[in-house]
């Protein structure tokens, strides 16, 4: 019989796979994606964020454990578990050693992202270059891999594993097993539900654009909380970032963003400004933009800007709608043309501009409207004008199953003997809200391998 | 075009700086492309494209053109990519720039007619070489009676004298060197890039020699048939370089030999000129082998299959190159020695002839294209992007 199993094909389910092969089991990948799409959310990553006591290769300065521990605390609101964070804190300052040797590359922080050349690693091409590193290096080591393998349901008896039934009714038993399929956020229905309706009558999650892989439906997870495992966190907590409303349903990912907010304004669909565009830094407030959005009307805004802007902020995938005015620019995005130059002319005429510096938080802010705009307000006054339509678009769901550090699943608060789950099946026990860049690769590798070598012990055990 | 167009473009011309070049459809999916890769750039390690690419927000004919002579077709970025094909972005950028690069050598050749020849590559090479093995055999014919002669060599120039060589390889290297020489410099002209300093000279002849962009930002190579790293390419292509440069020093050795110091060929197995040119026709034979070996296995969504006629055709040309340069080495003494004279020369003809318009043109387009990178990176970047 088969050692360990792992059910998923991202980051954790290979950290575990690989973790598991090394300690000497056999073990089989079942992901359900087929090849070319394999490794679920995680080949759009691009970093892992590191604690280190001083300079290291790519990284530089310090970042102590308590800084990161911090970072989480307050990002996190403190819904978070301190034992548990602490353990994914240190274990991710010395990961990477073990990601070397099974052909992960790293290189200096990308343009752009300079503000994390501290705290995250930065993965040489990106996320699916990791993802294809893993597995040649699985697959070197006798780790069978099978795509187009969708787990629909497990044999479990009194907590214990028994095997995994495939869509197709295939039964595969093994003597431990590793989930790390995901969250649920492909899954529309779902998202739907959790999310609700609004006072207006709408379904906002509708409306929501998914940044990762269309193969997150939560199968596993619905079935683990019908099993009756232990869960944690709110169903509609996610990360979720304002993203370019043309982007694709599903696998957008990073370059969808849109980075010029805190350079101009965010109007909504009746083209009035909600939010402080200048509130902080923008990498620092990106991750709040998507819960803004969706809690506007159709869940749609606009990020507007003049051409001062054009070439102080990343290059937007998609190109913004020109205009060479402004009420032709509100008609151009179909937006109300009093109420835009309205909203706009008050904006306007509240600009107290000081010395614009949008490396710094600078003493641009305007006096006199509400919502303020603290930092960088600059009239909105040189054509060419533009505007981009955003929408939230949401990355990873954080509602997971319960564990303790032995990446366990629980049942009624004990610990399965040969049932563990890493990635984001579990990264709400650490993440309960918030996000900051990196920490989810954090998590998935250090719960992907604490769970392999787990799932290895446990099948040397039966 | 009409007058009024003619003022209406040139009115806008005044406002706006000049005239966008309209591009081809290769050229816009690079553009387009790039677009994608600016708001991504997980691949800004892998070589120097990216970083070319990010001072720049958009992409016009002399930047496509200029960034897809930086690619080296190394792959990585394709495999990497998390917009590939099949995600509905169709992001290939080897592909992509494959595609424009062959175009870019047609556009700017010299004479402008003779562009079109790398459109049908494999057949001018194919012509080239029948022509090159065609008129030496006859010469050989005429000369000496019989393809064979009776046994005991000697003098290549009693076949063929040695004025003779020297006039007709001399014109047409003469010729290939002007040809490839125009064409680059209207080449380098449009992409503008300021004046070469001394240190920029040096980072890319560095770049160039050790085929920095191939080793794929961490050392390990770059990609063949899957996602997987290999140093193949790289050992191979330098195999090959170096070898065609040993064989080239020879020759250049062979020629002082001749008019300084007034010896002739053949030269004795331990003279310069032939361990040169040993060294240099082991050195092709064993690259281009193992190039042709790799081309077979490559993945056919890097770079851009259509032009493998032109890159297998420059392969096989250089390996019987130095093929028949050793046999003509080990038989020297024998009675083949006029027939494998006459094969190698006519080899050697072909290669000289589709010089210009073939895929040797790729490593003097290349070359422009290092050079203004390693200025370019030496100049302010003029965009001040907000992340950063």
């Amino acid at each position: 019989m088969l050692d360990v199993l792992v059910v998923g094909g991202g980051n954790a389910a290979l950290c575990a796979a690989l973790m598991a092969r090394e300690a000497g089991a056999s073990v089989m990948v079942l992901e359900a994606a087929p090849r070319p799409w394999r490794g679920g959310n995680s080949q759009h990553t691009r970093n892992l964020r590191c604690m280190h006591d001083a300079p290291q290769d790519v990284l530089i300065e310090a970042y102590p454990e308590e800084e990161f521990w911090q970072d989480l605390l307050k990002v996190t609101g403190g819904i978070t578990d301190e034992h548990l964070a602490r353990l994914v804190i240190r274990a991710s300052s010395n990961c990477r050693g073990w990601m070397r040797k099974h052909g992960v590359n790293f290189q200096p922080p990308l343009s752009g992202a300079l503000h994390v050349a501290r705290t995250n690693a930065f993965f040489m091409g990106g996320g699916k270059a990791l993802v294809n590193a893993y597995y040649r290096s699985a697959e070197q080591l006798g780790v069978q891999i099978r795509y187009d393998a969708p787990v629909a349901s497990l044999d479990l008896r009194d907590g214990r594993f028994l095997a995994a039934r495939l869509e197709n009714g295939e039964r595969i038993e093994a003597r431990a097993c590793v989930l790390a399929a995901g969250g649920f956020e492909s899954n529309r229905e779902w998202l739907r539900e959790a999310w609700g309706r609004n006072e207006r009558g709408e379904w906002p999650a509708d409306n929501f654009l998914i940044r990762g892989t269309r193969f997150n439906q939560g199968v596993l997870l619905k079935f683990m909380i019908d099993a009756g495992a232990d869960i944690i966190g709110d169903p509609s907590q996610s990360h979720c970032v304002a993203i370019d409303a043309r982007a694709p349903l599903y696998d957008g990912g990073i370059c969808t963003r849109i980075d010029c907010v805190s350079l101009g304004v965010v109007l909504n669909r009746d083209a009035e400004r909600f939010y402080d565009e200048g509130e902080d830094f923008w990498p620092k407030r990106y991750a709040i933009w998507g819960r803004l959005t969706a809690m506007q009307p159709g869940q749609a805004a606009y990020s507007i800007i003049d051409a001062k802007a054009v070439g102080r902020f990343m290059p937007p995938v998609f190109p913004g709608t020109q205009a060479d005015t402004l009420p032709e620019l509100a008609r151009k995005l179909g937006l109300d043309e009093n109420r835009f130059m309205q909203t706009l002319n008050d904006y306007n005429a509240a600009c107290r501009v000081g010395t614009f510096d949008h490396t710094a938080l600078d003493d641009c802010h305007t006096e006199g409207i509400a919502p303020a705009k603290t930092h960088w307000a600059r009239p909105i006054d040189t054509a060419p004008f533009f505007g981009y339509p955003l929408r939230p678009g949401i990355t990873f769901t954080y509602l997971g199953l319960k564990v303790d550090e032995t990446a366990a699943v629980r049942f009624n608060d004990k610990p399965s003997d040969n049932l563990f789950v890493a990635g984001e099946m579990m990264a709400g026990n650490v993440l309960g809200k918030g996000y900051t860049a990196g920490v989810g690769m954090s998590i998935g590798t250090a719960f992907g391998r604490i769970a392999g070598t787990q799932a290895a012990a446990a099948a040397q055990r039966n | 075009m009409t007058e009024l167009e003619n003022l209406t473009r040139q009115a806008q011309a005044e406002v706006r700086g000049s005239i966008p070049i309209a591009l081809t459809e290769d050229q816009s999916e690079v553009a387009r492309v790039m677009q994608i890769c600016n708001a991504c750039r997980y691949c800004e390690g892998f070589c120097a494209v990216f970083p070319a690419m990010m001072r720049r927000l958009e992409f016009n004919k002399a930047d496509v053109d200029y960034l897809s002579n930086l690619c080296h077709n190394c792959g990585a970025c394709l495999h990497a990519c998390q917009y590939a094909p099949p995600h509905e972005f169709g992001v290939n950028v080897p592909q992509a720039m494959a595609k424009v690069r062959v175009q870019t050598y047609g556009d700017y050749a010299w004479p402008a007619g003779f562009g079109k020849l790398y459109k049908r590559s494999g057949l001018t090479l194919c012509v080239a070489l029948a022509a090159g093995l065609a008129l030496f055999l006859v010469m050989l014919k005429a000369v000496q009676g019989e393809l064979f002669h009776g046994p005991g060599g000697g003098s290549f120039y009693a076949v063929f004298p040695h004025n003779t060589l020297a006039l007709m390889f001399g014109v047409v290297f003469v010729l290939a060197v002007v040809a490839l020489g125009k064409g680059v410099a209207r080449f380098w002209r449009e992409v503008s890039p300021g004046a070469a300093t001394g240190p920029a000279v040096a980072e890319a002849a560095h770049d160039a020699l050790r085929l920095k962009y191939l080793d794929g930002g961490h050392g390990k190579g770059c990609n063949n048939e899957d996602d997987a790293f290999t140093l193949q390419r790289r050992r191979c292509h330098h195999l090959t370089f170096y070898g065609f440069m040993l064989c080239f020093a020879s020759t250049c050795v062979a020629t002082l030999y001749h008019y300084f110091l007034g010896l002739e060929a053949p030269y004795p197995a331990a003279s310069v000129p032939v361990l040169l040119g040993s060294a240099g026709g082991i050195g092709l034979v064993l690259g281009t082998a193992g190039l042709w070996r790799l081309n077979l296995r490559r993945a056919p969504e890097q770079g851009d299959t259509a032009q493998r006629p032109m890159d297998r055709g420059f392969i096989a040309l250089l390996f019987l190159v130095a093929l028949t340069g050793l046999l003509l080495l080990a038989l020297r003494d024998t009675g083949a020695m006029g027939l494998v004279l006459a094969l190698h020369l006519g080899c050697v003809m072909a290669l000289f002839l589709t010089l210009p318009y073939g895929k040797f043109a790729h490593g003097i387009y290349r070359g422009a294209a290092l050079l203004k990178w390693a200025i370019e990176k030496r100049q302010p970047n003029k965009l001040q992007l907000g992340s950063d």
